[in-house]
């Protein structure tokens, strides 16, 4: 296949990816503002999400104030921002577009009608009361294409690159959630066991939709190792670094079974992997959860970088 | 020469009322079904359109936005019998204007047979100097054709112009069938229609049967789009994507071992076969305009040295220019040794002194053209120009005689559309789509039928408004 359509589907997985963590992070943020009272605490909470999605600085040179409905459409549907949930469903069409003749009928058109239907959500700007329709519908956009890719893809390097695009945005988005949080799970004697603990604790658990699975293993009881342990290590939860790993390691696999040959990716791949799996959670503790974090994000932007040029994602 | 006038002809009903023959099992069907049903058929068509995504980009549009083409629901029905008069038309058309190209491209001898002022070839920019001398891979110029045809009358088809440069529109051809089977199963299990579908197999064949000698036993094809802002995206991808071919833009492309090839994710692979969709103009940045981004530098000295098929060859548009045109009964008759079986629509030469003066002198009932012009752009439909239209073109004119061809206003056949008030009569024209290689002449039956879809107007250019409709061939 060509290295521009490579790049196109990568690229197509990782929008849409985003897209959908993006209005996660959107729906905790309104759900704290809203069990917060107005005020200072509110505007805490909505700063905090762009903090999250690293669009602080961008946001503050043309707003003052983080007004709920301000930063929502900022993030949302802002045409200047290259990172709203609008944009980002754009581009992730446009590479869909640009790939046309790699993907199925069925995934271009779902994508094609995810576009259309959040274009129209979008058009105007989004009030606070409809605000949970919107996040919901992007969510589930998103899920129909990956349904599509899913359901009609061949397993071959097309479908693989998909896959890896998509598990390389969803381990980094879950390592910079947490490195944005890491210090609500640093213990803390005074904090053990307040409210507002565990609603912090459940926030960072369901803004990567962890909440219900975290609870239901742990029959409800919250605690800052295991959260962090969970997150990171647990191999059956589909937004666990160690899970996104094992399916990038798996995807890149079915690309050396089918090229015959690993290239310098896969080297740095199975390095990070080798780490992650001999990982525990009291290693990673006492390393520093931030030190850990840090290093992760930094090595799967090198792997994601090796991909691309291994590939032959651009001349 | 004198404008034709005639009475409109009505290809679904006679004069007295009655159904003509190839449209009567359609009516009668139709006549069947619950109006308030067809409406919504008629809104559900529109949303199939959208969300396959069959759009096209307007020139000119600041917007940007992707507009659909109107699809009209009515089929227009063609007659066996009268396909097959028509194709054999078509075909020595085409057999025509590839031996014309060769001819130009080499000793020119319809020039000195007199037949063909070599003034038409001076300074024209279609005409390609590069060309000269060389004889493309299995000696086709032109892949892929569209001949534009009307009708004015029973058996009176002529051909408004040809399109040997880059004809598009194919893919609406095929997404129309598709559409219409989707919504009217029974239609085509009670009408025998001849099926188009298999014309990205066949337009795949015919590419693969034109490799240079180069090719191994499958050569590689591929599709050169200029990317997804060009009007025709939808289409370049379709046939790709039909075809299991690499959609490829220049920068996917460069030279490498003497051959053209893509940067694939496994490394540079060569192209025997390139379907090109980026004008000559851009296609070598080192030949023609050369801050050309869209084609590949280098091409043109690999086209040259037998490394690769161009589909359709560079220099091809020649034959569309509308003063070319205006011989094309000479042509035929100058390469086949045969009497045309297409007319042509009579066309005055501005460039002619006595044409000039009676275009002059009735400008309000001709259809005046530019030359070099295509899609409906900067043409003057003298019964609709207002007066001060009129005399701007005049002076147009005047200034730059030979820029311009003058045909009568015809009376064009008008087919039924699905309109809010039910079926009215609408102006249409036909381009059937033919693929040549060494292999010979294959033409789709059917085409694709454009439709004007504002009462009495007679542009049925998609970038003036003008909708499409399915075209059937009828079984025998």
């Amino acid at each position: 296949m060509l290295g521009r359509n490579a790049d196109g589907i990568y690229w197509m997985a990782r929008y849409l990816e985003r897209a959908e963590n993006t209005a996660r992070l959107l729906d905790v943020g309104f759900r704290m503002a809203v069990t917060r009272g107005g005020g200072a605490s509110q505007d805490e909470e909505w700063r905090s999400v762009l903090v999250t999605i690293g669009k602080d600085a961008e946001y503050r040179e043309r707003h003052s104030g983080y007004s709920g409905p301000q930063v929502f459409n900022f993030i949302l549907r802002d045409r200047d921002n290259p990172a709203s949930v609008l944009c980002m469903i754009e581009n992730a069409r446009n590479n869909a577009r640009s790939v046309r003749t790699g993907i199925t009928r069925e995934v271009w058109e779902a994508m094609n009608e995810s576009w259309l239907a959040l274009r129209d959500m979008l058009a105007r700007p989004v009030r606070e009361a409809s605000l949970g329709e919107v996040l919901a519908a992007v969510r589930r956009q998103v899920t129909l294409v990956r349904g599509a890719l899913d359901g009609s893809m061949l397993r071959n390097e097309v479908f693989n690159f998909a896959r890896i695009g998509t598990f390389i945005e969803r381990a980094d988005n879950t390592a910079r959630i947490l490195d944005v949080k890491y210090y609500i799970l640093l213990p803390s004697v005074a904090w053990v066991g307040s409210t507002l603990d565990n609603a912090q604790w459940d926030t960072l658990l369901r803004s990567v939709a962890g909440d219900r699975a975290y609870r239901w293993l742990n029959a409800g009881s919250m605690d800052p190792r295991g959260i962090a342990e969970f997150l990171i290590l647990d191999p059956r939860f589909p937004r666990s670094l160690r899970f996104c790993f094992e399916k990038i390691r798996s995807n890149m696999a079915g690309l050396a079974r089918e090229y015959g040959q690993e290239t310098a990716a896969h080297e740095l791949l199975r390095a990070a992997g080798a780490r992650l799996h001999q990982a525990s959670i009291d290693s990673v503790f006492e390393e520093g959860l931030h030190q850990f974090l840090t290093e992760f994000i930094a090595g799967t932007v090198r792997i994601g970088n090796a991909i691309a040029a291994d590939y032959r994602f651009v001349q | 020469m004198q404008p034709v006038s005639r009475a409109t002809y009505d290809e679904m009903i006679e004069p007295e009322g009655a159904i003509r023959p190839a449209y009567a099992d359609y009516r009668e069907w139709l006549d069947q079904q619950d109006p308030d049903w067809l409406k919504r058929q008629d809104a559900e068509a529109e949303r199939l359109f959208r969300r396959t995504g069959i759009t096209f980009n307007v020139y000119g549009d600041t917007d940007g936005e992707e507009r659909l083409i109107p699809f009209d629901m009515v089929p227009r029905i063609i007659a066996a019998r009268e396909w097959r008069r028509l194709s054999r038309g078509i075909e020595q058309r085409v057999r025509a204007l590839n031996a014309f190209l060769q001819d130009l491209y080499h000793r020119q001898e319809i020039v000195r047979a007199g037949r063909l002022p070599a003034e038409l070839l001076q300074g024209n920019e279609a005409f390609l100097p590069q060309m000269i001398g060389f004889t493309p891979p299995g000696g086709i110029y032109t892949h892929i054709v569209g001949i534009d045809l009307v009708r004015t009358g029973p058996d009176d088809f002529m051909v408004l112009e040809d399109n040997a440069r880059t004809p598009s529109g194919v893919s609406y051809m095929l997404e129309n069938r598709e559409t219409m089977m989707a919504m009217f199963p029974e239609l085509f299990s009670r009408i025998a229609v001849q099926p188009v579908s298999d014309y990205p197999r066949r337009l795949a064949r015919s590419l693969a049967a034109s490799a240079p000698a180069c090719a191994g036993s499958r050569p590689v094809v591929a599709v050169l789009t200029p990317g997804i802002y060009n009007s025709a995206y939808f289409e370049h991808a379709f046939l790709a994507d039909q075809m299991g071919a690499e959609l490829v833009e220049g920068s996917d492309l460069r030279v490498v071992d003497g051959r053209i090839a893509m940067r694939t994710t496994r490394g540079w692979q060569a192209i025997d076969v390139l379907y090109r969709r980026v004008d000559d103009a851009y296609l070598d940045p080192l030949t023609f305009q050369p801050d050309s981004v869209l084609g590949v530098g280098g091409i043109m000295d690999i086209y040259r040295a037998g490394g690769i098929t161009i589909a359709n060859a560079p220099g091809t548009g020649i034959a569309d220019d509308k003063a070319i045109y205006s011989f094309m009964p000479d042509i035929v008759e100058f390469y086949t040794g045969e009497k045309p079986l297409l007319k042509n629509v009579p066309t005055w030469r501005c460039s002619e002194p006595d044409s000039l003066r009676y275009v002059l002198d009735h400008l309000a009932e001709l259809v005046v053209k530019e030359v070099h012009g295509s899609g409906g752009y900067g043409m003057l439909v003298g019964p609709a120009a207002s007066k001060r239209e009129l005399a701007a073109f005049e002076k147009k004119l005047r200034a730059r005689p030979g820029n311009y061809i003058a045909q009568p206003t015809l009376a064009l056949s008008t087919v039924p559309i699905f309109a809010k008030a039910g079926l009215a009569p609408r102006h249409v024209d036909l381009r059937p789509f033919v693929l040549v290689s060494p292999d010979g002449v294959d033409i789709t039956p059917g085409g694709l039928t454009r439709v004007a879809m504002r009462k009495g107007s007679l542009v049925v250019n998609s970038s003036q408004g003008g909708g499409t409709k399915d075209t059937w061939v009828l079984e025998d």
